[in-house]
Order: C-alpha cells, then structure tokens, then sequence
C-alpha cells in the first residue's frame, strides 16, 4: 500500500531537510542551554538587579508562539537593520526562545537544594566555589536533566516551523515532495518517522545521562567504603 | 507598534476570536476525548492498552505542524472535503488528546490504590468509581499541568495560519504585508498572544488557590 520506492528515489531532499534540521537544532539548542544558564546566572548573582528582567523574559517566552519570534526576526529584523538569513533566523529564534524555558529549568534546579547545606558548608569552611562545584551543581545536575530533555524535544519538535520562514528543512522539503508527486502519506510519515527518531535518540541520551549522574554519588561513597574495609 | 494595533484593531480582534474559537474548541474536545484515552492507557487490557500507547506516542512524538499538513492534504485524499478551520480544530484536538491523556494518566496514578479497592468493597462500579471518586480528584490535582496545556495550543494554534485560517497571525501577516510595517504588526500580535496567555495563566492559578485543600490524596 505504501510506495517505499517513492521515499527511495526522494531520498536526496530527504537527507538534505535532515541536514538542515539537524544543525539548526543542533546549535539553536546550544544557544538556549548557554543563554538560559547566563540568565539563571544573572538571576542568582545579583537578585535585586536582575530577577524582573529576567522574569519577564521567561513570561514572554512562555507567552508568545515560537512562529511569533521567528517572524519578527526574519521579516522586522531588516526594519531595524538585522539582515539574518532564514537558517540564522532559525537557530536565533530556538535559541532565544528556549533560553527562557531553561533559565526556569536551572533556577528550580538551584532552588529545590535546601539552604541547610550551604550553611553546613560554610560553617565547615567550605569556599563557597568549593560549595557550588561540588555540593550544589552536582545536585542540580540530577535534578535538570529530566526537565531539560523535555524541553530539548520540545524544541526539536518546534523546529518544523522553520519551515515556514522558508529554510529547507525535513517538513519543507517534505511538502515539495507532496506537491512533486502528489502523494500525501508516504512523504510525512517517512518524516514523521525520522522526527521521531531524533526525538527517542534524545530521550534515550537524556535518560542514559540521568542514571550515569544518579549512580555518580553512591558508587564513589561506596568504592571509598571498600577501600575502608578491605583496608 | 501601538500604532497598529490602534490603526487595525477590528480585524487584530476577529483574528484573536478565531484563535480564542479555535483553540479553546480543541481543548474542550481534547478534555473529554483525552480522559477517554486515559482511561484507556490504564487499562487492565493489553489490547486496549497497546494502541492507546501508540496513538499517543504518534501524537505527541512528532511536530504539530507535521500533523497538521498531514491531515490537511490527507482528507481530500480520502475522499473528504473539509474546511480548513475544522481541519485545524480536528488537528489541535487529536493533538491536545494525546496530551491531556498523559496529564490525566499521570494524575490518575497519583490516586492512592486504596480507594479505588475500598470503592469496589464497597460495591461501587468500575465507571462510577472513576466518575465519582477519580476524576474529580484528578482534575484538581492536573490543574497546572492542563493549564500549561491550554497555553500550549494557544501558542500552536498560530500554525494554522499555515493552511490559509484567519486567526490572529494570518491577520498580522496580511497587516504586515500591506502596512509594510513587519516588526510593529508582529510585535503587536505577540502583544496579544502575551496578554490573552498571562490572563489565562491568573485564572488558572486563582481556581488552584480556591480548590486547594479537599484533596484525599494528603
């Protein structure tokens, strides 16, 4: 019923939107984790400065459609002299946008350790570098890996809609296929497919990622341990 | 941008109404469709369970927008003709079932087993138990979640601009376009999506407030 040899002989755009989605992925998602840490950074050095302009990014990033942000930076950025290709466009927009979701990540992240340790740690006389290199952000490392994968997917997803300020991504070329050989199924399941490929393969890392930082902790008590005792 | 939104504000406002129209038809489908799903992913059979599952990860595993063109080019297809607002409504509410299903599952797994088991001591039926005694707690529990569910669909519901609806972003593009004033039209717009999303979002944290407090699950 479905026309495998059609996927076939289309394999060249195929490859070419996954390219094109991969990389701007890729990279617009290295710009959301780097500028949402700047901002939950900025949020956490200096509270009394920082913590409303960053609450009102984060709000406006939760309140206005991706599509929104993408068309103001590819059609009114040259108004106010900011000439991006579509494909800069792209990774600017999911990278802007997904910095506010992972500023909120990291902040919760930071919040939900008790304060009792940090004070435990100064009255030990633990600098507090010391303190967040090796008490706070391991902690925090196990407690941001589950909502950031959520989010990373998210935004792999919301990809697609780069397509529509015209880069040559999977569901663009996607559609030139349908509108080239006018079948409709085999195209957008095969991409369909391999969004969800992209997908699972995230889920799996961030998984993978979460049990390697939760077994971290306890192997390194319990090999001190052994040492203890066989010694 | 102010200026836009003074100068167009009849049509800014129609466009908002559709996306409004849109957007919260999805979600009341999706509501009752999704505590269908649910039902159906915990249930005792594996054959109702199994293409629960798989709906739901084919839904909530690729992009919307996918979704979206694929139902639009696919009813003709197959013989069915359909105006591109109801195959938006159609897509947003198979989407948002997906979700709304995960959200109630996992509100559902929160009940404590004691009361579904004190409830069939009790003689009360299977439906009645999930009527009466699940979902009225599940809904309360899954408040925040199915809140940011409701923003979510607002926020996608622009796509639909995609296959030609007149909600608020084809009405900004088509403003844009004629006023050649991109930046202020699109600012306005988000403006708008800004303003409708944060109301939503008091309103959801008012009912949490005032239905706070009654949950059996403490």
């Amino acid at each position: 019923m479905l026309d495998i040899a059609l996927i076939w002989e289309m394999r060249d755009l195929i490859l070419q939107g996954l390219w094109n989605t991969l990389w701007i992925c890729l990279l617009g998602c290295l710009l959301a984790l780097s500028l949402g840490l700047v901002l939950a950074a900025l949020r956490l050095a200096n509270p009394r400065l920082f913590s409303y302009p960053v609450a009102c990014y984060v709000e406006i990033c939760r309140g206005i459609p991706l599509l929104i942000l993408l068309f103001l930076l590819y059609y009114g950025g040259p108004s106010i002299g900011l000439t991006l290709s579509a494909s800069v466009a792209g990774v600017v927009g999911i990278g802007l946008y997904g910095a506010g979701y992972f500023a909120e990540i990291y902040r919760g992240g930071f919040k939900s350790i008790p304060k009792g340790q940090l004070e435990a740690a100064r009255m030990l006389g633990i600098s507090p570098w010391h303190a967040l290199v090796r008490i706070q952000i391991p902690q925090m490392a196990r407690l941001i890996v589950p909502p950031s994968t959520n989010q990373l997917i998210i935004l792999v997803k919301e990809s697609a809609l780069i397509s529509i300020i015209s880069v040559d991504d999977l569901t663009k070329n996607a559609t030139t296929i349908v509108n080239q050989t006018f079948q409709v199924i085999e195209p957008y399941l095969a991409v369909a497919l391999l969004y969800w490929l992209m997908i699972e393969l995230v889920a799996r890392g961030g998984y993978a990622l979460e049990k390697r930082l939760a077994n971290r902790q306890p192997r390194h008590i319990a090999q001190k341990d052994n040492a203890h005792a066989n010694g | 941008m102010f200026e836009i939104l003074l100068n167009h504000y009849p049509v800014l406002l129609k466009g908002l109404t559709t996306t409004l129209v849109v957007s919260l038809s999805a979600i009341a489908l999706g509501l009752v469709l999704g505590v269908l799903l649910a039902f159906g992913l915990t249930s005792r059979y594996h054959l109702v369970r199994w293409p629960c599952g798989l709906y739901r990860s084919f839904w909530r595993g690729t992009p919307i927008l996918l979704q979206l063109l694929l139902v639009y080019y696919l009813l003709p297809e197959i013989g069915i003709e359909i105006a591109p607002i109801s195959a938006a409504i159609l897509t947003l509410t198979l989407n948002t079932t997906a979700f709304q299903a995960e959200i109630f599952r996992s509100g559902i797994s929160h009940i404590p087993a004691g009361q579904i088991e004190a409830a069939r001591m009790a003689g009360i039926s299977a439906w009645q138990t999930r009527r009466r005694i699940i979902m009225p707690q599940v809904f309360r529990l899954t408040l925040p979640p199915l809140t940011n569910e409701i923003i979510t669909i607002l926020k996608n519901s622009s796509l639909i601009s995609v296959i030609a609806v007149t909600e608020l972003m084809r009405v900004s593009e088509q403003i844009a376009s004629r006023t050649f004033q991109p930046l202020e039209t699109y600012l306005a717009a988000a403006v708008l999506y800004l303003a409708v999303n944060l109301v939503l979002a008091r309103i959801s944290a008012y009912l949490e407030r005032r239905m706070a407090g009654g949950l059996a699950t403490e």
